[in-house]
């Protein structure tokens, strides 16, 4: 069940806050090495999760590891808290201290830190030193938070809706150091995000989750090829049939067309084909379609 | 950055890369034995996944377009597309972009063009 070529690993994870189920069986599997986007609207238990992974909230039911480690197991908490960099969604720094100071602050705590990145992202991210947190735009704030997470060479970077409230600059910016992280250094992302074309744009994996359960998790790309949308024309009315093939999930019949939504695409071709339509047109399903589908299905 | 892919478009990026790279060849823009952009600046510069990047080089590989060498980079394969494919393929982007021309002139929508191509080819 455990494989150490995971980040994450979670088991069907339950978390009950007095009445209510935040988390109603979330299953996650993050392979090392990649961008994984979670996605979920507000209030799908993203936070929550996040909570339960670091060992700041306890699973009710259920299994989590980090970097193979048990989620939460104090033994393992001081190994896990040097290895994983976590920017949390209020971006936690000490406003009464300059950038500089929280930098200087934050270096001691992480053996592994990276001065080399420090300096880049210094530059980069064209910090303003020696203004006080509490003086900076959100966006810079940002910055900080990301640099901090960053270059404490961490193996794994947790990120709790990294650009909510920022420019789309701003956020382009944050987006590209991150890419630009993974490619030069050996490490695995997760961020929660409700803005489905940044998952769109830098992930490689993406789980949603909706109502505190996944509904959804495998590579992007995958995803992307299953899934498809085939509009059938026929020469006169549509028939009305009962598709057999697995993983059908709309079918929508209007006069002479049948269009059919699916999330696997080759089971369908042959009984598409079948049906005799005068012509077939396969289009691809982006992720925004996928996401609204999945979550709409839990209604 | 000779790249462009649209990650909202739903076809998965490192296919839009693949093609992307192919077309550069054909057009010339690349040609056998130059270098393509490496993986990290093409991540960092169109805001996208390296391993994607890394996918589609790979998959370029794979169909001997493109050639990885350890360290290097990544470069055009010398048996990729003779100049004599490039001028093929540059007659046949005249003749499509003269049939688009008529089409449009003749009130076709670009939307219903591309359709009409995509069909015709029976895409899948």
């Amino acid at each position: 069940m455990v494989s150490d070529r995971l980040a994450i690993e979670t088991v069907d994870l339950w978390k009950r806050y007095g009445d209510v189920e935040a988390l109603r069986g979330v299953d996650l599997q993050v392979p090392a090495g990649s961008i994984c986007g979670f996605l979920g609207r507000n209030g799908a238990g993203k936070t929550t999760t996040i909570k339960v992974l670091l060992g700041m909230a306890r699973a009710t039911r259920g299994e989590a590891r980090l970097l193979g480690q048990p989620a939460g197991d104090a033994a393992a908490n001081a190994d896990i808290r040097r290895r994983v960099g976590f920017v949390s969604d209020e971006k936690d720094l000490y406003d009464y201290m300059t950038v500089r100071e929280m930098i200087a602050f934050t270096r001691p705590f992480f053996p592994r830190w990276r001065a080399d990145l420090e300096q880049t992202y210094r530059q980069k991210f064209e910090l303003p030193l020696d203004r006080e947190i509490k003086d900076l735009s959100r966006g810079t704030r940002t910055k900080v938070a990301l640099l901090l997470a960053l270059c404490r060479g961490a193996d794994l970077l947790i990120l709790d809706e990294p650009t909510a409230g920022l420019d789309p600059a701003m956020a382009e910016d944050v987006l590209q150091a991150l890419v630009g992280h993974v490619a030069g250094e050996e490490m695995t992302v997760f961020f929660s995000s409700h803005q489905i074309a940044e998952v769109d744009q830098i992930a490689d994996h993406v789980a949603i989750i909706d109502a505190g359960r996944t509904v959804l998790a495998g590579p992007l790309d995958d995803l992307r090829e299953r899934y498809q949308r085939v509009q059938l024309v026929f020469a006169g009315d549509a028939p009305t049939v009962t598709l057999l093939s697995p993983g059908v999930v709309r079918v929508n019949r209007q006069g002479r067309v049948l269009t059919i939504l699916t999330r696997d695409r080759d089971p369908l071709m042959a009984e598409v084909r079948s049906l005799a339509p005068v012509s077939i047109d396969w289009s691809p399903v982006t992720l925004k379609d996928i996401f609204l589908e999945s979550v709409r299905t839990e209604d | 950055m000779l790249f462009r892919p649209n990650p909202a478009s739903g076809v998965p990026i490192y296919l839009q890369l693949m093609e992307q790279v192919k077309h550069a060849i054909a057009t010339g823009a690349l040609r056998p034995g130059e270098q393509l952009p490496g993986i990290r600046k093409v991540a960092e510069e169109l805001v996208i996944n390296p391993n994607t990047v890394a996918k589609s080089y790979r998959e370029l590989e794979h169909e001997g377009v493109i050639e990885l060498r350890q360290g290097a980079g990544a470069f055009v394969s010398e048996k990729a597309p003779s100049k004599r494919a490039a001028e093929k393929f540059r007659a046949a982007q005249t003749d499509v972009a003269a049939t688009i021309e008529k089409l449009r002139a003749g009130g076709v929508a670009d939307e219903d063009i591309r359709r009409l191509f995509e069909a015709e080819l029976g895409r899948r």
